[in-house]
Formats: structure tokens, sequence, C-alpha cells
């Protein structure tokens, strides 16, 4: 997993409630066996129309906000499926962020798994940060460490997020390896379960 | 010292499952681990460049669902025409072939959409933890498991496991009483709440369904409100087990049986919220005040009673929802106003680990038989298709004489899997298409690009291919 520390970056706003994860990387993407190559399926019907042109309205397609690092959405984004697929297109486009007043909570598990920073504001925080990213300067800069956005204008909002998460996405962490040192531990879970619950053995 | 208070049944599920802690998090045992060919090959590929072992492929369980053609099934994956939808069926079968694991391939009886197949084969039982790469897998809650949907990373994890890293959710109760009017059901119930809720309105908790309306509730019903759970927001949806619950698992193929049965029932009827037990947060519901239940819009709390309008933008309290709202409508082809029966359908889709469990095949052929009756068929115009959840379940509506009710009132009949409710498979809308489904999310572009899906229950769907436009099923019965 990558690690994330410290952002600065180009912020797109897509100011819509409930963005969700069919939204963000439809169906006909995740027919892949491996990882990478979804950015050219992200946001799919936003961006591209009938045709499969672009839609010159969609803020990911103006000039501006090409090469956005961070997305700032709606509330309950990333509701719906539990693809991952969802985090790898946005981390593939070059997402490395995305700030909102809420997200689903699958979705949100499954940033942590790749280092793909999700923030929660404050309604009113998030609404000026969208209104600055739609005025010339559109940079904002995120520090995981501090726990803080810095919005163009240089206002500086606090968030909040739980201190084991924090530290393992300051370190890209492997989850799998960690709890592995805990293996003794499911050892000794299993051997207590099968007597307790023998029917679960050998089914 | 103040005597402990009591346990919830979630609180009593974690405690039951957690291995260790570490740093804060909870390291929780994974009893049952359903797989299936969409979230799974970067897993499994994750595994093998880490050289890690599948930890208990005897709890693990692989079928084909998601991108599954609804017909030829018994020609086999290598006759599945979408190359890349053959490719992720070819891999899974690599997969549990490499790592030993028991698998239901496409065409074998016991084949289905997972949610359908784990109970029915009473791999779900009380008091389990039960995860799945599919955000649905809230479904198996039903049987008083704790059972949510995980990523792919955490599919791996648990592969090479048997465990999960959580922090615990908070306990959520809502309450279902009194007696609903006829043509209502669980489906109404779920819809009804996640339009009082809103769709993140249970984030960050558990909901255990109580009251007597759930009680009342067969397993399947109970399924489908535990499934819709996560249209919600919440992790997971639990019932406590009851009689209604063993009697279902009794004689299943993998439930215990003899002194074995004996012992499971005993442990499996621990499982229950204590009085005393306190939850963060509680609704009640009446539901005798609940209609037939709609989707207009593009999210699953867009709800109406089928009675109704449909509501204006300006109806809505912020300035996003009124933004997703007029989207919502420009999308839906709708007027603010109009009322919801005067949508014109197109498509009908009956299945999805929603609603395609035995009982719902008979609701919806209840309204076919009646229409048959009275010398109606599905409207001119409307392709109307009905996708049983496994082969079992297509086999025992099959001796039910079910197909026939379906096929003579011009329904399809078709082999199991997700089909239409995700659209993965050749079964999808066309752009401007309007389908009465019985599925769980009316996302664009959902059932395919442009697909417009109002939700709803089996009954209802029916109701809607015979007239040809949303309708009442209470006026078909």
């Amino acid at each position: 997993m990558e690690a994330f520390t410290r952002l600065d970056a180009a912020a797109a706003p897509l100011p819509l409630a409930n963005i969700d994860t069919d939204q963000i990387i439809p169906k006909q993407f995740l027919k892949i066996v491996d990882r990478k190559g979804l950015a050219k399926g992200l946001f799919y019907d936003l961006r591209f129309d009938d045709d499969g042109r672009e839609r010159p309205d969609f803020v990911l397609n103006q000039p501006t906000y090409k090469g956005a690092g961070v997305l700032i959405a709606g509330d309950n984004f990333g509701c719906g499926s539990s693809r991952e697929h969802a985090p790898w297109a946005l981390m593939d486009f070059g997402i490395k962020a995305v700030v909102s007043t809420s997200f689903a909570d699958i979705f949100y598990n499954n940033c942590f798994q790749n280092g793909l920073l999700p923030v929660v504001l404050k309604a009113d925080e998030v609404r000026q940060l969208m209104d600055e990213a739609r005025g010339g300067n559109h940079v904002v800069s995120i520090d995981l460490e501090a726990q803080t956005v810095t919005s163009p204008s240089g206002a500086v909002f606090g968030f909040q997020i739980d201190p084991q998460r924090k530290a393992k996405m300051l370190k890209g962490l492997d989850a799998i390896g960690e709890t592995l040192e805990a293996a003794k531990d499911i050892d000794t879970y299993e051997m207590k379960r099968a007597l307790a619950q023998p029917w679960l053995e050998g089914a | 010292m103040p005597p402990m208070p009591g346990k919830t049944l979630y609180d009593k599920i974690w405690d039951a499952h957690v291995v260790a802690e570490q740093d804060g998090e909870a390291i929780l045992y994974i009893d049952l681990h359903l797989i299936h060919e969409v979230t799974t090959p970067q897993a499994f590929a994750g595994l093998r460049a880490n050289r890690r072992a599948v930890r208990r492929p005897d709890r693990t369980l692989a079928v084909a669902d998601h991108n599954i053609p609804t017909e030829g099934q018994g020609l086999g994956v290598d006759a599945v025409a979408d190359d890349e939808a053959r490719l992720q069926l070819q891999t899974l079968g690599r997969n549990v072939e490499d790592y030993g694991i028991e698998y239901f391939q496409m065409g074998d009886i016991r084949n289905g959409i997972v949610h359908v197949v784990g109970p029915e084969q009473g791999r779900t039982q009380p008091g389990m933890t039960i995860v799945c790469g599919d955000s649905h897998t809230s479904t198996h809650g039903a049987f008083g498991a704790l059972a949510h949907g995980i990523g792919t990373s955490e599919v791996e994890h648990v592969l090479a496991t048997q465990t999960l890293r959580q922090k615990k959710a908070k306990n959520f109760r809502i309450r279902i009483e009194g007696e609903p009017a006829p043509g209502v059901g669980a489906k109404d119930y779920a819809l009804a709440i996640i339009g009082e809720i809103g769709t993140a309105g249970g984030t960050g908790y558990v909901i255990e369904y109580a009251g007597s309306a759930v009680r009342a509730l067969s397993m399947e019903g109970r399924m489908t409100l535990c499934n819709l759970t996560i249209e919600g927001g919440a992790r997971a949806g639990l019932v406590a087990p009851d009689e209604t619950t063993f009697e279902y698992l009794k004689g299943r193929p993998s439930t215990p049986k003899g002194g074995a049965w004996e012992m499971a029932l005993g442990y499996w009827k621990s499982f229950f919220s204590d009085d005393d037990a306190v939850f963060d947060r509680e609704i009640v519901l009446d539901a005798a005040k609940i209609a037939p239940t709609v989707t207009w819009g593009t999210s699953p709390e867009d709800v109406v009673a089928v009675t109704g309008a449909v509501p204006a933008p300006e109806s809505f309290a912020t300035p996003d929802k009124r933004a997703s709202a007029e989207r919502a409508l420009g999308y839906m082809g709708l007027t603010a106003g109009q009322p919801i029966t005067e949508a014109k359908i197109d498509v009908v889709f009956i299945g999805s680990c929603t609603n395609s469990r035995i009982e719902d095949l008979r609701a919806a052929a209840k309204v076919a038989a009646k229409a048959l009756e009275g010398g109606r068929k599905v409207a001119d115009g409307v392709r109307a298709m009905v996708v049983p959840g496994s082969g079992l379940v297509r086999a025992q509506a099959e001796e039910e004489g079910l197909d026939a009710v379906f096929r003579t009132a011009g329904f399809e009949w078709r082999e199991p899997g997700c089909s239409m409710c995700l659209a993965m498979n050749p079964d999808k809308l066309e752009p401007g298409q309007r389908c009465a489904s019985t599925s769980n999310r009316n996302f664009e572009g959902r059932q395919g690009r442009g697909g417009r899906t109002h939700l709803m229950s089996p009954a209802m769907a029916a109701a809607a291919a015979i007239a040809g436009h949303i309708a009442d099923v209470r006026d078909f019965l």
C-alpha cells in the first residue's frame, strides 16, 4: 500500500450527494482480474456521453481540473456496492484524497486498504472548499500528520481520523502481515471453537 | 458496583468472535467466507505474490453468480460469450482448485446468487460471523449472524488469516409493530425504513430488527429486510433467531444432524438482545401505516407510496439534495407532482439477492395467476423476466408449477444468477428503458446505461408487468 503523508494538489468540486460506487466505476469495468488500468472507467457515465466523447461540463474534463489530486464531494460519498474497484479507479486516475461530510462504511474502509485518504469535514467547511475550488486557485493542502486541510485561500480545517488508521496510512502498512503476528491467538481461538462448536469442523 | 447492563445481539456475536485486540482494533474470527468471481481475482493474486496459504478452505465456499448468463449455463464456462466474464470465471475455477476450496460451478443445481445459496445450504447459521466481497452480505443477518460486505483487500485478509480487523459499530434497533395491510411485506418495510432514515441513516451502526411484524416474517422476508440494510448505510442487519429460523435450518445439507443439532440449537438460542440491553438509537414503525412502496428516483431513499406522486425538488431540505432530486427527475424522465402509477414500464425484472427466493416467486406467480384468470397477460410491449436465485429455487418453483404460470402469462423463465440487478451479464436495460425491478439499487446506470429503475416487491413488479405501468398490487389480489 502507498503511504500518505502530505498532499498539495488541485481539488475538483463534485457537489452531488450520494455518489455511489456504480457511478464511480460502472460494472462493465469490474470484469478484470488485476487492480490496474481502471482510470478509464472512473465516473464513466458522468465523464463521457453516449458516443464516448468527453462531456465538457463534467468537472474532471475541464482543463483547469486535469490532474486533480483531491475530490470534494457531496454527502454520503461511496455508497452502494462493496467494489474495491472504486478506490482503485480513483487512485489510478490520480485522486489521492476525497473530502466529504460523510462516507459510506465499506467504501471508507476500502480507502484505507489502498492509501486513498477519505477526509470528513463539516458541511460548511466542505461548502467553502467547493466554492474556493471553483475559483482561480484550486490547490488544497492535506497534512495527515497534523490532520488539517488548508483551503486555497489559506483557511485551515482540522479533521478527525482513527489513530490506528492514521498510523498505518502514514507508513503504508500491510494489514495481513500485522494480523499474522497474532497467529498464535488465532490458533488458540480455533482450538477452543472446535471444542465448543464441533459441528462447524469438517463441514 | 452497578450491575453490568445487558448485551445486545450484536454485542454477543461480537464478543464471541474477538480473537485478540491490536492497537484498539479487534481481530474478529470469521466463521464463513463466501466468495464469487468478481471481487476475488486480485485477492488470490495477492496471496500468490506473498506466498500465503488460505487458512481455512473448509470455511470458504465459492459460487459463480455476478456475471454468468441466465441461459445456456449447462454449456459450461468455456461457452460464456463475454471474454472478460469468461476469464473471471476461469480464474475463479483455477483459484479454488489451487487452494482446495469448495465451488458450486455455473450449471450446478446448487449454484446461484451467493446470498441465496448460503442460507439454502444451511451454511448460514445463527451466531456466526459471515463475510463476502459483496455489500448485500447483510442478507445473512436474517439468521442472527453478523454478516457484512468487505472489499477485495479484506477478502485477501480473510483468506490468509480467517479473521477481519474491525472496530465495533454502534447498536441501532428498528422495531416494526403491528399487522401490515394485505399486499404489504418485507420489501415495503425496508423501502419505508430507508425513506425514513436515508441512505446514510445507518452509517456507523449495526441494525437489529425487532417487533411483532418482524417476528411474523418468514425467513425469506427477513432476508429481504436484512439485505436492504446496506442501502440504509448500516454495516449489518440482524434478526434474533427463533423457531422460524430453526425450522428453516433443520435438515439443510450443511446444518448439524442428530445430537449435534441439539447442541447447536442450545448455542443458537443464546443469541438475542437482553431485556436491559442499551441501544444507541431506536425507532419504531407501525406496519399498518406502510403502503406498497416504490422508488421514484436514483437513490433507494427516494421512495413513495404507490398511491403517491413524484416529489418536487424544492421539497428537499439541503441544496445538495435539491440538486440530486433535480438530476434524478431528469434522469428518470419524470415530472414533479405526477402520480407514480403513470410511469409506463418497458421491462420487469423479478430476481436478485433481495427477492429471488421461492416465497418471492410464489408472490409474483400469484399475481400472474390471478391475471390469467381474468384473461390478462404481461402487457404488450413489456419484457418481463423471472430469474430464480439458485438452481434449487428454480427446481422448487418448477415442481410447484410456478414456471408454467409465468410462461403462460408471458414472463421469461431464466436460469439463476445476479442478472439484471447489476447487469454485468447480457441482461441489461437499453438507454431510456424503464424497469419495475425487485432488486436493491436504482442508481443511475445500475441496470444498464441510461436505464431507469423503480424498486418494488415481487408482487408489485408482477402487477406492473400486467398493467404496463406502475400499479397498486392491491388491485390485483
